[in-house]
């Protein structure tokens, strides 16, 4: 269905009025964009993706316990593939695919409200009010997305919101926010898709004149969102948000009942989370690794529930880690099988980790002084635990270097190729540096 | 800066922080004289942000047009854009008091107490309302407060101090939203600090505050405050299932006195009694919340009530789009104001004023700074907060619509309101569900909450494609674009009524031309496809979704 073929006008005639009264909204160059082949695509192909752990997790319970001190709760740690290292007896299949994941123990943050520890560790700065830092997906777009030029759809996803703003990156490298189950609201009808050109051409005519008054900068992101939005909704590309749909194209297929069991624990163990995103969770990575596959170079997965103040053993134990341990094991695997995992980096933190002390409603509190983050794939040196805590949990250990968020995202740049001494400029013009001057973490290196 | 330990550069990235605190200083140095006290509340206002200007050399942008300015103090007072009749009204309106006059009818109008009532429910508890709380009990409250114009104070000390099950004393519903979880009240600690105080306490729960005296005992002392508070989730029984059911919640007073433990970050333990502001209140106080409410109200060390600040501040961040800290709720010794006297004097007069919140709105509208239009020009370029300088109030700052505004808006601008179907609450609800589809949770003890109402994708999704704009577009009999398109006239008249109930404007001679041009396109069979493609472009304009 030729979009430019309705109410008498022709294509050239449409293409002019583009080219001239708008050659700000670039409506219809999907055209050139469908006949780019997935080769491009190929040609750069790393990517993130971000598993976000909303409400801050208990790491202590997870990939650092401490069996035989009094903050050691409840979990008995067990043997990984990855010699000398061991996590929680909760996450069993991940422990067998921990060659390809690594965890990162001395993390030590200082930032243990949740508004500010999101902030923190999505951008590397601590939150100051004059300047609205990038969340790292919006780096990543900006540095990585804008020279894919096949790719239609947003070069940031993030499922399940919350990852933060572009800053003074600018609208366009926003995060584009997807619920789990990939629909995207507001889609347009056949009907609405044949009428774009005409009211696009009608909306260039009408904002012109705003966008030329010196109003500052919102009525021109303004212009920009909507062309990115309107490059996703006449996109084939959108495929890659439906688990169900193939579209050759891109190499993506419907997928089949086996892989979706891969991400997903077998029913009734954390199927009862239903709103709280547990089985979505599955799936949301699984979507993931399509867009990776389109072409996407960052996509954050949020999976919440994390906020364990009380009963914090059986909700991990019966709830959360069931439903985490799935998703991590299904997608290392899935990407391993596709040969993309040594393109892919896979990262896993939140806003900050939980007391050592076991509270009296035999919860956990926020604790950001010493606490473990969790990396993998992406080509790095990985099966390997760096950093450690003291006996207790309660300090980074005398011997060992704490880490800061804006070193796991040197990290990432460092398996991303995004150069270490990229500076970008704020709207104050002044500079500031990738992942807030952070140092790769060397061990990782390979 | 040098002197700075190094983890405070580290964290700060760079002298920010530092440079804020000097242009706070230079401000306040530029006092208005021994004759600022004789100024009335609007001249002071308007003395001392001239003052601004003259000391960054800067020129203040014009006075908005009549169109420009009606659009926005619709949008600011009564949270829509004025309807076709209400502009038309206002621009043919010749009286030279015009401006004062309609602010005073706005804020007498329902839809103040409805702007009002949502921005304030939505602070207290949120859009996504939390689990046994009662959205309903919270904008009762609201709406008979701004109804009556109650008193700030008597609405704060309701609020803070409340009592009682979650409909009949609706004001419970902010505690209740602040206990979602078993967190020894401390996010209601740090959610009433910020909200009520301007105090943004939180960090100190766990360490003494970086950049001011603050310590954490006095995160504790303010917790002590709230540690009497409990809630009770009543249940029922269904008499149809047999089951058991979610019934009304209430908040109650326990008995509790004596100390509050805390861990210091050595790991000793200390314990905090319940002080405020220096007053200590007696531990064993049968009700420390009614005594906080007391100590918030009081003003006898002769200093303006936080409270006052604190809402002054918030009052005057909604209408110009920047407070004179930002954010608007971390006010302290570490964030100085950008225009320290203005925020005193009209926090101190609105003390005196008996905390009347239509006069401070009042006040602020009133203000020739708020008549500016949002154009500006290379005279006072170098006024633009979003680029993280101080605000110098030169120009009107353009913020987007809230979702709420949007939707509000949407509605005067098609007409739907004079369908007339259902009272408030059937309004209420019906926006609300629509609103669902740009809230999402964070799952934390915060209860804090994400939107997609934030000028991304899913935005331009909701106004390029959604029902909602369908129905404000499809011409259906009765609507407002059937009634315009289909009586006689000319086209270039009916353009103007398009333009006038979008964006609250005549459309120029050239946006008429280019208008007909594009509408030759369509064809003579088409008009009716072309009008609706106009109406679609106004309402998906960078103009219609901005507040300027």
């Amino acid at each position: 269905m030729p979009i430019w073929n309705n109410y008498g006008m022709g294509r050239r005639h449409f293409m002019q009025h583009m080219a001239t009264a708008a050659a700000t909204l670039p409506a219809v160059n999907f055209l050139s964009h469908l006949q780019a082949n997935a080769a491009t695509v190929k040609a750069n192909n790393k990517a993130c993706i971000l598993l976000w752990m909303s409400g801050g997790p208990p790491t202590i319970d997870i990939w650092d316990l401490k069996p035989g001190s009094k903050n050691g709760g409840e979990f008995r740690p067990i043997d990984t593939a990855a010699p000398g290292v061991q996590i929680s007896e909760h996450m069993p299949g991940t422990a067998k695919v921990f060659k390809d994941l690594s965890i990162v123990r001395s993390m030590s943050t200082r930032e243990a409200d949740h508004g500010r520890g999101r902030y923190f560790m999505h951008t590397g700065y601590v939150p100051n009010p004059t300047v609205t830092h990038p969340t790292f997906g919006s780096v990543v777009s900006y540095e990585i997305g804008r020279s894919r030029t096949a790719l239609e759809i947003p070069s940031f996803v993030s499922v399940g919101g919350g990852s933060g703003q572009a800053g003074f990156l600018g609208m366009s490298h926003a995060p584009f926010v997807v619920g789990s189950d990939g629909r995207i609201n507001n889609a347009p009808t056949d009907d609405a898709k044949k009428r774009l050109p005409g009211r696009l051409e009608m909306l260039a005519a009408v904002e012109s004149n705003f966008i030329k008054s010196k109003r500052g900068e919102l009525p021109e992101a303004h212009k920009d969102v909507y062309k990115n939005a309107v490059n996703l909704m006449t996109s084939r590309q959108m495929a890659a948000f439906d688990v169900d749909k193939a579209d050759p194209s891109f190499g993506l297929e419907a997928e089949t009942e086996e892989t979706k069991a891969m991400y997903n624990p077998a029913p009734g163990g954390g199927a009862a989370m239903g709103m709280r995103g547990g089985n979505g969770f599955g799936q949301s990575l699984l979507m993931a690794r399509r867009l990776v596959q389109t072409g996407v170079p960052f996509v954050e997965v949020n999976l919440g529930g994390w906020d364990l103040h009380q009963d914090v053993f059986n909700t991990l134990s019966q709830q959360r880690l069931p439903v985490l341990d799935r998703g991590i094991s299904g997608l290392v695997t899935d990407l391993k099988q596709r040969g993309m995992l040594d393109d892919t980096v896979i990262v896993w933190m939140g806003e900050f980790g939980r007391t050592p002390r076991i509270n009296q409603n035999t919860g956990r509190d926020h604790w950001a002084a010493s606490w473990s983050n969790m990396i993998g794939g992406g080509g790095l040196t990985n099966g390997q635990a760096v950093g450690a805590t003291d006996a207790d949990g309660v300090r980074v250990a005398d011997n060992s270097k704490a880490y800061l968020p804006g070193d796991i995202w040197a990290t990432v740049a460092h398996a991303m190729q995004i150069p270490l001494n990229t500076v970008h400029t704020s709207k104050r013009g002044r500079p500031m540096k990738l992942a807030n001057g952070g140092t790769p973490i060397k061990e990782l290196l390979g | 800066m040098n002197r700075l330990p190094q983890w405070i550069k580290r964290i700060t990235g760079a002298s920010v922080g530092v440079s804020v605190f000097f242009a706070g200083v230079s401000m306040s140095n530029t006092g208005l004289g021994e004759d600022a006290a004789e100024l009335s509340t609007v001249e002071f206002i308007d003395a001392n942000i001239q003052q601004g200007y003259e000391d960054n050399e800067i020129r203040p942008s014009a006075v908005a047009g009549d169109d420009e300015w009606v659009r926005r103090v619709y949008l600011d007072i009564a949270g829509r854009i004025p309807t076709l009749e209400e502009v038309k009204q206002y621009l043919s309106d010749e009286s030279p008091r015009k401006k004062t006059a309609l602010i005073g009818e706005l804020l007498d109008s329902q839809d103040y107490v409805r702007n009002f009532t949502t921005i304030w429910a939505n602070n207290c508890i949120g859009r996504r309302t939390p689990r046994r709380v009662s959205r309903k009990g919270m904008e009762k409250f609201f709406r008979e407060a701004f109804a009556k114009n109650r008193p700030w104070d008597e609405v704060v000390v309701d609020i803070v101090t409340g009592e009682g099950h979650f409909e009949e004393n609706g004001a419970v519903n902010y505690t209740l939203a602040q206990m979602q979880m078993a967190d020894e009240a401390v996010q209601l600690t740090a959610m009433t600090t910020k909200m009520f105080l301007g105090m943004q306490v939180q960090c100190t729960q766990c360490h003494n505050h970086p950049f001011n005296n603050w310590q954490q005992s006095q995160f504790w002392e303010f917790n002590s405050f709230f540690r009497q508070v409990r809630k009770i989730e009543h249940r029922k029984v269904d008499p149809e299932t047999g089951r058991r059911v979610d019934d009304f919640s209430e908040v109650v007073t326990r008995d509790f006195s004596g100390p509050v433990f805390f861990e210091k970050r050595s790991g000793l333990m200390q314990v905090a009694f319940p002080i405020y502001q220096g007053t200590k209140v007696d531990p064993n106080a049968f009700d420390r919340r009614k005594e906080f409410g007391k100590l918030l109200v009081a003003a006898d060390n002769g200093e303006t009530p936080l409270i006052a600040k604190a809402f002054v501040n918030r009052v005057w961040g909604q209408f110009f789009g920047y407070g004179f800290t930002r954010p608007v709720d971390d006010m302290g010794p570490h964030n100085p104001a950008s225009h320290p006297d203005v925020l005193e004097r009209l926090a101190a007069d609105f003390v005196s004023s008996e905390y009347d919140v239509k006069q401070l709105i009042s006040w602020v509208a009133n203000s020739v700074p708020y008549s500016l239009t949002s154009r500006f020009g290379d005279d006072n370029e170098i006024d633009n907060p979003s680029a993280g300088e101080m605000p110098l109030f030169s120009h009107m700052y353009i913020k987007s619509m809230q979702a709420e505004q949007l939707y509000d808006s949407l509605i005067s601008a098609t007409n739907a309101h004079k369908s007339g179907k259902g009272g408030w609450e059937a309004q209420e609800s019906q926006r609300r569900r629509w609103m669902q589809q740009f809230v999402a949770a964070f799952d934390t003890d915060e209860n804090d909450e994400a939107t997609t109402f934030n000028g991304t994708i899913p935005q331009a999704l909701m106004m390029m494609n959604s029902e909602l704009i369908n129905k404000a577009v499809n011409a259906e009999r009765g609507s407002f674009l059937f009634e315009t398109v289909t009586k006689p006239g000319k086209d270039a008249e009916k353009l103007q009524e398009l333009y006038l109930a979008a964006l609250s404007r005549r459309p120029s001679r050239s946006e008429i031309g280019k208008a007909q041009k594009l509408f030759s396109a369509y064809g003579r069979n088409g008009k009716l496809y072309a009008y609706q493609d106009l109406f679609w472009a106004l309402l998906n304009s960078n103009e219609f979704i901005c507040v300027h």
